[in-house]
């Protein structure tokens, strides 16, 4: 019982040793408090004054006011509100495609690198055909298929974006966490779990992935920030989240028809896009020096 | 070398296959198909449909259309497209030479740029201009093309004008200026900003990683015994350190291609560029089922191409590596 205390503590500690060096990063904690602020403002968007589809044609192409912070569209929406809702939209894309190409890349790369062999061959083929996708065109061609499926759930464009953009972006991942376990599968600590009987799946789970979480969480935020430049993208292009749904992307994407009448509709939609992956981008720089130390004293670098 | 050439090149075999079963059973059994502009044409009998089904061979079993495309794109006929009823190959073999324009002149630019940064940032890290160089490259990595290019146009083309003509200082689209087809100068001058929007972005990403390489090489063994043979520093940074710190952007760019070629396509969009990815995006929005699957086809062996010409040039550069 004493033993269990003892480690309990001492994980938390190293827990907190990573946040403390984590913040020591002075841009990464600003980066997170910014992405907190975008995070909120997404959430609490409903308390604008506005709604995202509400038009005024008599207020069409306003400049930015005090009435309206960053001006109107061509249909005399209120931009600012948009660009609200719109973050709804790329935040959500983001934190769950990036989980979910985490979660299959952690997957095809632990059981890649810890059995080896021909799954090994197998699972890597695979990824290497992936990589080879030339993605963007795979992922507008994929938009337009699943969403032409007579499926009714698959008529959400937003869930649609989220499976296509981590079905095509877990490669890297894998390979990552293939790297980190063909080094620890190695080590003396695995070899002595193996010799006291423990089960591939408990040695997989318990020792080997937790010495794995620092690159994880780093490759984690580089995910985050392709799908969000990803959506945007392939909404921008107008094959991901369909309208009336404002996204920064579709947002941008009009603003382009009118930018010389409206330059400001084009700059801040994608001024949101830019903040909000500089903000995951040093996120993910704050992490790697957080984990790094620790990364080295496991061998895995 | 060559057996190992050989066995790479056959190692794709498996990799085109699946991503053309994937890519044709996927297009194909969309619906919706061509035919829905037909079908929504109230002057367009069922009679006139079945015949026009029959035509373009719609109606027989899937497995028979696919391998019938196969055969026919081993031969070089990549089918029809439904809207301009054109060879696919010409119109793409008419793009292509457009994007491998666009995107070698970027790899070159983003080459130029990067390779002094990056060298300069490892040279002397934790200097002021590492810290400029670091924090702009940051900025620059997390800029999306397609904002940097509608930036760049609002910038060049729409606000700051020519102080001698009155014209914009930058052409802001197409690949030429009316009347003077085929000139390289002019086309040049319309490439000056979807060249610009397109190795940004890219030289931040390596000149960051030129700096991390480079970083790693010098603290290895080799560059010391260098030292100690009584090479001056400069014989050392860059005849033994940049070569090595040079051989992984090899490998990084040819992974890089798809991303490329997804910049090429937001790029040629903007700037109306007359390249594969324009073609793409129109015949996308059109559901030209044959334009699509010919040019993801085409770029997908053009990026499988480059990997193997990648690992091949790997090996001739770093005799370390051996092929089993």
């Amino acid at each position: 019982m004493s033993e269990l205390g003892k480690s309990v503590i001492k994980e938390q500690s190293m827990t907190r040793l990573i946040i403390r060096r984590f913040f020591k990063h002075r841009l990464a904690g600003f980066a997170i408090t910014v992405l907190m602020i975008l995070i909120l403002s997404a959430v609490f968007a409903y308390l604008s004054p506005y709604t995202p589809t509400q038009q005024e044609p008599i207020n069409s192409f306003k400049s930015p006011s005090a009435e309206h912070w960053f001006g109107t569209d061509e249909l005399g929406r209120d931009i600012f509100t948009r660009i609200l809702y719109g973050g709804r939209v790329s935040l959500t894309v983001g934190l769950f495609s990036s989980f979910s190409s985490i979660l299959i890349g952690v997957i095809v790369g632990a059981l890649s690198g810890y059995y080896g062999g021909w799954l090994d061959s197998i699972l890597m083929r695979v990824t290497d055909a992936f990589l080879t996708f030339p993605t963007l065109f795979v992922l507008i061609l994929l938009g337009a298929f699943l969403r032409e499926q007579p499926i009714p759930w698959l008529k959400n464009s937003v869930l649609v974006v989220i499976i296509i953009i981590s079905v095509l972006s877990w490669m890297w991942t894998a390979r990552l966490v293939r790297s980190l376990f063909l080094v620890l599968r190695e080590r003396e600590f695995i070899v002595a779990a193996h010799a006291v009987g423990t089960s591939n799946a408990r040695i997989i789970l318990r020792h080997i992935l937790p010495n794995c979480v620092g690159p994880i969480m780093v490759s984690g935020t580089l995910q985050m920030a392709y799908a969000i430049i990803m959506e945007s993208g392939l909404s921008y292009l107008g094959f991901g989240v369909q309208p009336p749904t404002p996204t920064w992307g579709s947002i941008l994407s009009t603003a382009q028809v009118h930018v010389f009448k409206a330059p400001w509709l084009a700059f801040y939609p994608g001024l949101m896009i830019f903040i909000t992956v500089m903000a995951i981008n040093y996120i993910g720089d704050g992490l790697r020096d957080a984990f790094d130390p620790f990364v080295i004293h496991t061998g895995t670098k | 070398m060559s057996t190992y050439a050989l066995r790479r090149i056959l190692q794709t075999i498996p990799i085109i296959l699946i991503i053309s079963i994937l890519l044709f059973i996927m297009v194909r059994a969309a619906p919706g198909g061509p035919l829905t502009a037909a079908r929504r044409n109230p002057n367009i009998t069922e009679e006139q449909i079945q015949k026009l089904e029959e035509q373009l061979g719609l109606n027989r079993p899937i497995h028979v259309q696919y391998l019938d495309w196969v055969g026919k794109m081993l031969r070089g006929d990549m089918g029809q497209s439904i809207k301009f009823r054109r060879p696919v190959s010409e119109m793409i073999g008419e793009r292509i030479p457009n994007t491998l324009l666009l995107v070698g002149l970027s790899f070159l630019v983003t080459l130029l740029i990067a390779l002094p940064i990056g060298i300069l940032s490892a040279l002397k890290p934790y200097s002021l201009f590492d810290y400029i160089a670091t924090t702009i490259t940051f900025l620059g990595q997390s800029l999306p093309v397609y904002w940097l290019g509608l930036g760049l146009i609002l910038v060049f083309y729409v606000t700051l004008k020519n102080p001698f003509t009155g014209n914009p200082l930058f052409p802001g689209g197409s690949m030429n200026t009316f009347g003077k087809e085929g000139d390289l100068l002019d086309t040049l001058w319309h490439l000056v900003l979807p060249v610009t929007a397109l190795s940004l972005g890219w030289a931040a990403w390596y000149s960051r990683f030129l700096r991390s390489s480079m970083l790693d090489v010098l603290h290895e063994d080799y560059i010391r015994t260098a030292y100690a043979k009584g090479l001056s520093k400069r014989a050392v940074n860059y005849s033994h350190a940049l070569k090595n710190a040079i051989l992984p952007l090899v490998t990084l760019m040819a992974l890089d291609l798809p991303a490329l070629f997804a910049g090429a396509l937001f790029v040629e969009t903007i700037f109306s560029w007359p390249g594969m990815g324009r073609l793409f995006w129109d015949a996308a929005r059109g559901r030209d089922y044959p334009v699509l699957l010919g040019v993801v086809m085409i770029t997908a062996v053009l990026i499988i191409g480059a990997n193997i010409l990648a690992d091949l040039a790997y090996g001739l550069l770093d005799p370390r590596v051996k092929y089993e």
